[in-house]
């Protein structure tokens, strides 16, 4: 059951275009909630499984986003004592590697900074980075264009050596793509969370001092899973930059991490599907509410359906559905069998 | 015998407030020794600075021969000196069994040399297959074998206690440091830890007891060491110590009327001499 609700909701992810016929509008809308529910996945990562709140999270994916797109364009800039830096465009899936690698890097600094004084410092910490790197994107103008925005980035390209390159233009490609992309970051976090090093960050969360004193490194381990997950921010900022073809600073909205914040929370914190369900839920509801009332109104909707999924079930919607159903099948737990200890 | 762990001059004060004032005491190889006294008499104090969550205001612990000073908790864990905790003993919202491979997670460092790469990759399948047959083999020792997939926070207090005993001991310790452990529980399981506590020493394992349940105290300790006011008291074998006037004076006078009266006594006179 557990493992077939993934399985199911990629299969129907997968035939769904069929089903929307290429409607450009409504997979539009699925190409930008699957960018945000992979940036709510790596917030997953930091709030659900270590209990750490990255209130910038954002920053790492809009550092992905600038460093694609200028992987990609290309740039010249003075860099002071009369020294330039000039860069030759390389092909997108170049930006791509390297949007991860920046992001991760950035992950690591803030992860090393942080860390040690934790909860409340590690919300302003990153809360300031993200300020910090919107206002450079902002008025570094000669590398960034500033709020004219960059423009003109290429679209994705794939290339497999020896059976030739692909260039992802349409919609319809790039719904694959991120969904190829999410699949992956899924796998990844599975992966994780099932491990040793999986464990050690349940420990952290739930008992520090145990933790410790069974010899898990605090440190060590809150940093790589901020390095994780900054990565995984940053690769879904390089697909939103080369699917739009435009990034300005207003990727590093705050109002996006608050989204992302509300898919995790409302879907299930520390738990696999919860960033998916909440990330389809949140992000497809506007879609859903346009054609039915006015702007105004649909904000405020949005606000009560988050209000009632959480009084209903405040620890979101996968951990209450998946008690729920315990509760109506209370099935006999199989005496040292492993357990996949983490709900899905 | 040689000393496993050496508490040298170790001093912790808390602004004005001295928790410890002098401590000075060698563990033996292999022995079962009990750390005794009044509450507030510095014992878990003395605990959190030997596995390094606290940080002395003088002195230094060897363990092994190594000194612990400036070591964080995992570190000094990583040597070999484990502990459990007085309270919360578990992590609550996994199940035992997970309690106890969180527990093994130094064991797992030693099976690949990228561990983290390895489960990415999905080859730590044969080392978390070994880890798990150890974490199974564990619970069945300390007797939670039929607990293993029930949530540790929903376990009895004692059963938790035993969780935190298996814990300590997935770290593969040289020693084991137990805070209270029989606190919460009755007279049969009392019966049952103490009969654990020999099986480990039984294992090579040295072990160093803060307890309060005194007849379990004088039935399972080698010597015992007598805290009172951040002070080593009394030091001895169990039938010394249970007839130290040191300690009956520590234990029977402590907080009662008679140690304030001798108090006020004491300054009527000083004031008489002024």
């Amino acid at each position: 059951m557990r493992r077939l609700l993934p399985l199911a909701l990629l299969a129907s992810l997968l035939v769904l275009p069929l089903l929307l016929q290429a409607n450009p509008y409504l997979l539009n809308a699925l190409i930008i909630t699957g960018i945000l529910t992979i940036g709510a996945m790596s917030l997953n990562l930091l709030l659900g499984f270590t209990g750490q709140l990255s209130l910038g999270h954002i920053a790492f994916f809009g550092i992905g986003a600038y460093v694609s797109a200028l992987t990609s364009l290309g740039f010249d800039v003075e860099i002071g004592f009369g020294h330039r830096i000039v860069h030759e465009p390389w092909p997108p899936a170049a930006g791509f590697l390297l949007a991860i690698l920046a992001a991760g890097a950035c992950g690591y600094l803030i992860g090393r900074l942080s860390f040690r004084v934790r909860g409340a410092y590690f919300v302003i910490v990153t809360i300031s980075f993200a300020e910090v790197v919107r206002l450079v994107a902002l008025n570094w103008v000669e590398l960034t264009q500033g709020p004219l925005a960059l423009t003109g980035i290429p679209a994705m390209s794939v290339g497999v050596p020896g059976l030739g390159n692909w260039t992802l233009r349409t919609k319809l490609q790039n719904y694959y793509l991120v969904l190829a992309v999410g699949t992956l970051c899924y796998l990844l976090v599975a992966r994780l969370v099932g491990s040793r090093f999986g464990r050690a960050m349940r420990g952290l969360k739930e008992n520090e001092s145990l933790a410790l004193s069974v010899g898990i490194n605090a440190t060590r381990t809150l940093t790589i899973a901020a390095v994780i997950s900054a990565a995984m921010a940053g690769a879904a900022g390089s697909l939103y930059a080369h699917y739009l073809r435009i990034i300005d600073p207003d990727v590093f909205a705050f109002s996006t991490t608050v989204s992302m914040v509300i898919m995790v929370v409302a879907g299930g914190k520390g738990t696999l599907m919860g960033p998916v369900i909440g990330g389809l839920i949140f992000g497809l509801l506007p879609v859903a509410l346009r054609p039915v009332m006015a702007p105004e109104a649909q904000w405020i909707v949005y606000g009560i359906v988050l209000i009632v999924i959480l009084f209903v079930m405040p620890r979101g919607i996968v951990p209450g559905l998946s008690a729920l159903l315990a509760r109506r099948r209370p099935a006999p737990a199989p005496l040292l069998k492993p357990s996949p200890a983490v709900q899905r | 015998m040689s000393a496993i762990l050496s508490v040298d001059h170790v001093g912790v004060r808390f602004g004005g407030l001295v928790a410890i004032a002098d401590l000075h005491l060698d563990v033996a190889q292999g022995e079962i020794l009990s750390l005794i006294g009044p509450n507030g008499a510095g014992k878990t104090t003395a605990f959190n600075v030997m596995t390094g969550f606290l940080k002395p205001s003088q002195g230094d612990v060897r363990f092994r021969g190594t000194s612990l000073t400036g070591l964080s908790p995992h570190a000094i864990a990583r040597l070999g000196l484990a502990r459990t905790f007085q309270r919360t003993s578990v992590f609550p919202d996994d199940t035992v069994f997970d309690n106890v491979m969180i527990g093994l997670h130094g064991q797992g460092a030693q099976m690949a040399r990228a561990p983290l790469l390895a489960a990415l990759i999905g080859r730590a399948g044969a080392g978390e297959r070994q880890l798990r047959a150890r974490a199974e083999a564990l619970l069945d020792w300390v007797g939670l074998g039929a607990r293993a997939q029930e949530k540790a926070g929903a376990l009895a207090y004692g059963e938790q206690r035993l969780v935190g005993v298996a814990l300590a001991l997935a770290t593969e310790p040289a020693m084991l440091l137990l805070d209270e452990p029989v606190s919460g529980m009755n007279a049969s399981e009392t019966r049952v830890f103490v009969r654990l506590i020999r099986q480990i020493r039984e294992r090579g394992i040295t072990i160093l007891l803060v307890e309060h349940d005194m007849p379990m105290v004088m039935e399972v300790s080698d010597r015992i060491v007598v805290l009172n006011y951040g002070r080593l008291i009394a030091e001895g074998p169990p039938e010394a110590i249970r007839s130290d006037p040191a300690v009956i004076e520590a234990y029977l006078g402590q907080g009662s009327a008679a140690r304030r009266a001798a108090a006020e006594a004491q300054a009527t006179r000083e004031a008489a001499h002024a």
